[in-house]
């Protein structure tokens, strides 16, 4: 045997890479806290991302504590999976699991709507008129999608005559991508848009947008698609620096670009669209279209004492500070997720951040103590460009870039890497935060 | 994202491929793994000729872990944008090889059995 041929194998060399295996899984366990006592009455309105996520974390933090979650919806839904069914990656079940699954089991749900919040009494009556009573409310509802402030539409058109819908849900988002596979192999004049109400996931409308068009560049019959994107207001996303890169990118594929305007009315029969502008009504003709609706506070929300009086006027959204989600006027009272009044943040990634705020901020009230945790506003949104490429737009208050990965991955740049966080590590990490471990 | 714990990784892995083809992949590639060390130890060296049947199959991994990746995530390889595309790219090709590699080798090495080391050069 020659020396030369054999390289000894050393025992030891795997002893320390097996050691460092285990200690890098030893540093994802945090170190626990101590437990809290308190025999606080806390009521979550809402079971969906925040709401959820909350509850896994309180059961942790709280010893002692009646943690109720009230929501009539037996189906969780993954939203930000939507956009991926309407593009015919993803089937509609994709998107769609068991609110019960997600629950922890130190809390109990309530499997119907609440109907009514009163602050004053701190009391909700839900849908079949039981009055739960509270110490803490943390309101978790998402929003409305409100389709009659739109004449003519109606959910029961999503489907047909053109008429897409991707937020409506799992199955209509199915829906939509058999209209837009059949569109992109036909060609004709698709009409994209974007309500003028603060909306969740703003980057969904410009996705979409951009996915239609892919396809037909795929299929090779872009010669045969007109793409109209009419935006609500001046410009194409709320914060500046996007905004320019994407009206570049709208300029690079071929989009012609309308401003201030607003969807008011559909005629199906027709297939026209009618758009409130400055100049008043226009007519805009289409093949295809994704009818986005005007987004507000569901019912018990608007209709109680909870909302902004003078800020998103019709809208609902929760009156709270926008750095504590605390409630202005109800100490007691938080809100979370797309239901907070706050400039930014209707995203699920947003929720992720704005969680641990209220957890801790409850946790500190509870104690009698201040917290210092602030929520600043994070906001993020991977803009799909085309399949297999996508921007990680990240952002915050100030309208500033917030890359997780500065330096890596840069924030306008098309990259496939941020299409697989979209495509593959979103949904893994919305999923580990609702059990609250993310 | 607000923090990437090792809890939040495997979270996301078992998302990409669904939980029993994860760890299924993970299992082939702990049994792969030990069944290695095993003729290492077994044997008590590396052996070269193993080693370049071995070195050889490393291009077929790389492409089949490539070719895998863009699959499962409906992509293409001209969407790779910047650098850092490349890099995780890379990774993959490099992860597949020496995958490939380590497998080759341990499948000869299992299937000769001890006494061809002999057989060296
Ligand atoms: C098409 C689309 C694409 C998106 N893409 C992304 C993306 O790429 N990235 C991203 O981060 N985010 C994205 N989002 C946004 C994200 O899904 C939401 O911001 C997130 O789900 C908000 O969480 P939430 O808990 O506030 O609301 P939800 O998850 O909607 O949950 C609200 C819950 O409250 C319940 N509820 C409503 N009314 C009542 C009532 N009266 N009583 C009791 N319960 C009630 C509902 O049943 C629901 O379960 C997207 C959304 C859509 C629609």
């Amino acid at each position: 045997m020659s020396h030369l041929t054999q390289i000894p194998a050393s025992r030891r060399a795997f002893l320390g890479l097996a050691a460092g295996g285990l200690a890098l899984a030893a540093a994802g366990a945090p170190a626990q806290a101590a437990k809290v006592r308190t025999s606080a009455r806390i009521v979550i309105l809402g079971a969906g991302a925040a709401g959820t996520a909350l509850a896994n974390r309180l059961v942790e933090r709280l010893e002692g504590a009646s943690i109720t979650l009230i929501d009539g919806r037996k189906q969780h839904l993954y939203q930000p999976g939507f956009t991926l069914i309407a593009a015919g990656l993803k089937p509609a079940d994709y998107s769609v699991s068991e609110t019960g699954g997600w629950l922890p089991k130190g809390a109990s749900w309530i499997e119907e709507p609440a109907a009514e919040i009163d602050p004053e009494a701190k009391i909700v009556t839900t849908a079949s008129g039981q009055k739960v009573a509270y110490d803490y409310l943390i309101v978790a509802t998402g929003l409305t999608l409100d389709y009659d402030q739109i004449e003519g539409m109606s959910l029961d058109l999503v489907g047909r005559e053109g008429i897409g819908s991707v937020y409506a849900g799992p199955d209509y988002a199915a829906k939509t991508w058999a209209l837009m596979d059949r569109f992109t192999d036909e060609g004709g004049i698709g009409l994209f848009t974007r309500p003028a109400t603060e909306m969740k996931c703003a980057g969904a409308p410009l996705k979409y947008t951009f996915l239609t068009d892919d396809y037909a560049r795929r299929k090779g019959t872009r010669g045969k698609v007109e793409i109209n994107y009419a935006a609500h207001g001046g410009s194409l996303f709320s914060v500046p620096i996007v905004n320019e890169k994407v009206r570049m990118l709208y300029e690079d594929r071929g989009f012609n670009t309308v401003y201030n305007h607003v969807m008011k009315a559909i005629d199906p029969g027709k297939k026209i669209a009618t758009f409130a502008t400055p100049e008043g009504d226009v007519e805009m003709p289409y093949d295809f279209t994704n009818v986005i609706p005007p987004m507000r506070a569901p019912d018990v929300v608007i209709n109680s004492p909870l909302p902004w009086a003078d800020r998103w006027v019709g809208q609902g959204w929760v009156e709270v500070d926008q750095y504590k989600l605390r409630h202005r006027r109800y100490p007691e009272v938080f809100a979370v997720g797309d239901i907070a009044g706050v400039p930014k943040g209707k995203t699920a990634a947003s929720v992720k951040w704005q969680v641990p705020v209220v957890e801790e901020q409850l946790v500190a009230q509870i104690e009698g103590k201040d917290s210092d945790e602030l929520y600043n506003g994070y906001t993020s949104c991977p803009l799909i460009t085309r399949i297999g490429r996508a921007m990680l737009v990240e952002f915050d208050y100030n309208n500033n870039l917030t890359p997780s990965f500065p330096g890596v991955i840069a924030p306008l740049e098309e990259l496939w890497i941020s299409w697989l966080m979209k495509e593959v590590a979103l949904k893994a990490t919305y999923n580990a935060m609702l059990r609250g471990k993310a | 994202m607000k923090d990437l714990t090792f809890q939040t990784l495997i979270a996301v892995f078992e998302e990409i491929f669904g939980f029993w083809l994860f760890w299924g992949m993970v299992a082939a590639a702990v049994i792969v793994t030990l069944a290695y060390i095993y003729v290492l130890v077994r044997d008590r060296s590396l052996s070269m000729r193993k080693f370049f049947l071995a070195q050889l199959s490393m291009p077929f991994g790389a492409v089949a872990a490539v070719w895998f990746v863009m699959v499962m995530t409906h992509s293409h390889v001209s969407d790779i944008g910047g650098p850092v595309d490349v890099i995780v790219f890379l990774g993959v090709a490099v992860l597949g090889a020496i995958g490939c590699a380590i497998l080759v080798y341990t499948l000869q090495s299992l299937m000769r059995g001890k006494g061809d080391t002999s057989s060296d050069l």
